[in-house]
């Protein structure tokens, strides 16, 4: 099998660019990678692209093909036999170069989650099955590809309103761990900005790990908060159960979105 | 677009952006992330620098899990029937107090990681889950699916955020700065967004920069294992020793081309994976009655080299390995990430067939040599820690054995990276290194024609695949040096193009460069080693050799090559060697024993 596919793909940095055009053979199970590794090596070797694994454990190699937000390791390129390949850099943060954006906006978020806080230090005694809906979470590789996706980051200045859904699944990940103490509820809805999301579900779609970050994550969460401050009852029965720092009764919530 | 074309060699090195902590870490792998905790334990200024982004290095990559003597579902195992196991799998040439330090500490680095929140497979009384491993005497390894390495990096990475600790991604060092007595003051690199230079000065530098598997053709190992931290400490004066150990995993993908050698991990055969060859007889019962499949790493890659070698290969030159008669739940389950890369990279369903493997690179056990409890190297105030050192694994490391060893050895060497800092003054830079290394670093640019690092970079794995690999000879190794050492000299003349920012062609030259330094430590090593051991072959010395094993080669650097001499191995202590008095670990014996107990009282 020697046919050979058309890339065209992004040149530039943040004072503009285009796209260019490369001529690839195709061999046979050849991801977008190894077709970006074989520019490099024959026509481009300063053509910048993120990788490490090549083997969709990293999460690094995210970047938009054809329009869909993908990791490049794991996109195989027969699929686009007889078409032109666009790749492009992620749309949702600032480029750097060519494929390589700038990332950093959810390193910065990141560190603002309140962090994991467990009743007792470990050995904990833990069942399989109160773990299982957390472990999902964790197989989350940091790709951003969801954050690339979401409209509120894409069209509302990046993680300033909205941590993202990614960060949304690691606040899940620590608030529905069986020993965490912490209460980010206040947290979810006046910093993390919550609220925003209006569950379109795009994000799903385009997570390589299949993490079900609405309805395992977003969702819970957004009950969580709108509990916290919509149920006087269920507040008082929470605050008896584990105090809660700082909840406003009535303070505007989101509850519409969980339609 | 792209601003500053061909950039002067004339630098001002007092324009370079400086930055002054107490403790650098080279590397955001497992090893740098626990060191960098240790270090901030205190009053401490830390940084830690990475190539390339925080959760990315190749540390997320490992699969099967982290070994440690928790016996929870064994009760029989204890830190003895660990270290019995360790030193045998690397045979003998370990460094005995390296392990006793890591099987006494591991366990209680995989319950702290607990406390921070990783979320480890449960047992059906709720603790942490262990699996079989090869040469393990107990199910041991904790894990969570076969995506053991994420766990770990994403625990101590989140911890690390939380800490006050500068945490600087894409950042690449390409040289150690000493000061005029020869100590430790700092590390010279460049941003990769934009190449602009930056020094860090510090009291004392940890290095946890992995290994230098990149330097073979066919490798599981991420982009970043180029061994920039072994070649720059051993040119700075840092002895390396083991160097002739690369382990060989019995399990890389073969097909399709693309993927060649990406980890099948050995939770594969831990889950009961068994291997065939092509006539669908499981050869492993052959080549070891005892442990079949689940022997060690070594053993199990030479048996499938045999089997192609008798022409009893799958036609990608491998083997079947075969999970399909497990239930396929169970197999997605257990193995979820490998059943999501057969299927999406090679359109095959592991739950309904069987699928091609053959052995792949996959770890230094040498490297920088270090002092045990600290990680201390002999230049003063360098450590260094997990992959990039050595010491645990002797001739073979056990699966598992390196996740473990990154969380002790990283956290000892953060610890005493720190005491150093405390008790030491800032050495002074001296400007002519920082010059020397400005315009070594620039040079390629101002070359309007040479050499094509890709190229080269191909060439050199070619020449560790085919003179250095799993099989070797006097012959081989020798005509491996003679083509190494014109690699060598053509590499003064790589050249590239473009702009400093973002370029990765400009990059592949220091790695080309620390890997062509490495490599021929790798092939002298294998030339001084005159005997077969763990996962060193010679087939002009096929035999393991008791004189041989008294020995360990440790590498200088002296004037631009590579000098080999021999240390011996350090002596076990009565009470440790006691323990191999008998042909069976402790733990194993401890069982045999009560169950010969229980069989008189009845
Ligand atoms: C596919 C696979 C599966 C594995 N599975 C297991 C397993 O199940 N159990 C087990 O115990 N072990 C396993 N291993 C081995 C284990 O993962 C590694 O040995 C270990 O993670 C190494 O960790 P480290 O911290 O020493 O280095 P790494 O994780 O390699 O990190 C190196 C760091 O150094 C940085 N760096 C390197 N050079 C420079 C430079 N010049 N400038 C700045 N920064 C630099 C990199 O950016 C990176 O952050 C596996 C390995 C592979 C490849
Ligand atoms: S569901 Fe919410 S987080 Fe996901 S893409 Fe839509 S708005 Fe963004
Ligand atoms: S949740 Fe999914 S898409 Fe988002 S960063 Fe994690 S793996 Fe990527
Ligand atoms: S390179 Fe690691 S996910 Fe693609």
């Amino acid at each position: 099998m020697s046919e050979e596919m058309v890339l065209s793909i992004y040149r530039g940095d943040a004072n503009g660019g285009q796209e260019e055009e490369y001529r690839v053979p195709l061999e046979t199970g050849m991801v977008v990678l190894d077709a970006l590794h074989y520019v490099q090596a024959e026509a481009a070797p300063d053509l910048a692209v993120r990788w490490n694994c090549k083997a969709a454990h990293c999460g690094s190699c995210s970047a938009e093909v054809n329009g869909r937000p993908r990791l490049l390791c794991k996109t195989r390129l027969d699929q686009y036999v007889g078409q032109v390949v666009h790749i492009r850099p992620m749309h949702a943060f600032p480029i750097i170069k060519d494929l390589v954006t700038d990332v950093s906006s959810n390193y910065r978020v990141a560190k603002q989650i309140p962090a994991f806080q467990p009743r007792t230090p470990a050995p904990f005694t833990m069942y399989q099955r109160d773990v299982d809906r957390v472990q999902e979470f964790h197989r989350c590789i940091e790709c951003f590809l969801c954050q690339d996706t979401c409209h509120v980051l894409r069209n509302h200045g990046g993680t300033d309103q909205y941590f993202g859904p990614r960060m949304m699944a690691k606040v899940a990940e620590w608030e529905m761990h069986p020993m965490d103490v912490a209460d980010r509820r206040q947290f979810l809805k006046d910093v993390a900005g919550l609220p925003m999301c209006n569950v379109t579900r795009c994000c799903v779609d385009v997570c390589p790990e299949h993490i079900v970050i609405t309805d395992n994550a977003i969702i819970p969460l957004k009950e969580r908060v709108a509990d916290q401050y919509w149920d006087p009852i269920r507040a008082l029965f929470r605050r008896f159960h584990r105090p809660a720092e700082g909840a406003v009764p009535g303070a505007g919530s989101d509850v519409s979105s969980r339609a | 677009m792209t601003t500053n074309k061909k950039s002067s060699s004339n630098v001002n090195v007092e324009t370079i952006e400086r930055h002054q902590y107490d403790v650098v870490i080279v590397g955001a792998g497992g090893a740098g992330l626990r060191a960098a905790i240790a270090a901030a334990d205190g009053q401490a200024k830390v940084a830690v620098i990475s190539k390339s982004l925080l959760g990315k290095a190749h540390t997320v990559m490992a699969e099967g899990g982290v070994a440690a003597s928790l016996g929870n579902v064994d009760a029989d195992d204890s830190w003895d029937t660990h270290f019995y196991d360790t030193m045998k799998s690397g045979h003998f040439i370990n460094n005995y107090e390296v392990v006793e330090l890591y099987t006494k500490e591991v366990a209680d680095r995989v319950l702290e990681l607990e406390s921070w929140g990783a979320v480890f497979d449960r047992t059906p009384v709720g603790k942490i889950m262990q699996r079989p491993f090869g040469a393990h005497s107990f199910r041991r390894l904790a894990h969570i699916g076969d995506r053991t390495g994420k766990e770990l990096i994403r625990t101590l990475q989140y911890q690390v955020i939380h800490h006050s600790v500068d945490v600087f991604q894409e950042v690449t060092t390409t040289r150690l700065l000493l000061d005029k007595e020869g100590r430790t003051a700092g590390v010279f690199g460049y941003y990769r967004e934009d190449g602009r230079f930056v020094i860090f000065q510090a009291k004392s530098v940890v290095l946890a920069t992995g290994g230098f598997g990149k330097a073979y053709k066919v490798t599981s190992n991420s982009w970043e294992s180029t061994g920039d931290g072994a070649a720059m400490a051993f040119q700075a004066g840092a002895e390396l020793m083991d160097m002739e150990m690369v382990q060989f995993h019995p399990t890389g993908m073969v097909w399709p081309p693309g993927v060649r050698g990406l980890l099948v991990t050995e939770g594969v055969r831990g889950e009961g994976g068994l291997l065939y060859n092509s006539q669908h007889e499981r050869f492993m019962l052959r080549y070891d009655p005892v442990l079949h499949e689940l022997s060690s790493r070594d053993v199990v890659a030479r048996s499938i080299y045999k089997e192609n070698l008798a022409g009893r290969g799958t036609p990608h030159g491998g083997a079947w390995l075969d999970i399909s008669h497990l239930p396929a739940a169970v197999v997605k389950s257990k193995l979820p990430g490998m059943y999501e890369q057969f299927l999406s990279l090679a359109d095959v369903d592991i739950t309904k067939e069987a699928f091609e493997v053959a052995p792949t690179t996959h770890y230094a056990m040498g490297g920088i040599r270090v002092e045990a409890a600290t990680g201390a190297t002999n230049i003063p105030g360098l450590f260094a820690a997990g992959e990039v050192a050595c010491g645990l694994h002797g001739a073979n490391r056990l699966g598992g054995n390196s996740l473990g060893d990154i969380l002790v050895f990283g956290r000892r060497a953060g610890m005493a990276a720190r005491a150093y800092a405390d008790d030491h003054d800032q050495g002074d830079l001296m400007s002519g290194q920082m010059e020397d290394e400005a315009q070594r670093v620039l040079a390629p640019f101002s070359r309007t024609q040479g050499e094509r690092p890709y190229q080269l970079m191909a060439e050199l794995q070619e020449i560790m695949t085919n003179y250095a690999g799993m099989v070797r000879s006097r012959d081989t190794l020798e005509t491996g040096l003679e083509q190494l050492k014109t690699l060598q000299e053509r590499s003064t003349r790589m050249v590239i193009s473009g702009s400093r920012a973002y370029n990765p062609g400009w990059h592949t030259i220091f790695d080309v460069q620390s890997m062509l330094v490495l490599g021929e430590a790798v092939i002298r090593g294998a030339l001084a080693r005159e005997e077969s051991r763990g996962a060193h072959w010679r087939t002009d010395f096929p035999e393991e050799l008791p004189e041989m094993g008294a020995w360990n080669f440790v590498h200088t650097f002296q004037e631009g090559t590579v000098v080999v001499r021999a240390d011996p191995v350090p002596a076990m202590p009565d009470r440790l060697a006691r323990l191999f008095e008998s042909n069976q670990s402790p733990g194993i014996l401890r069982k045999q024993q009560r169950a010969a107990r229980r069989g008189g009282d009845s």
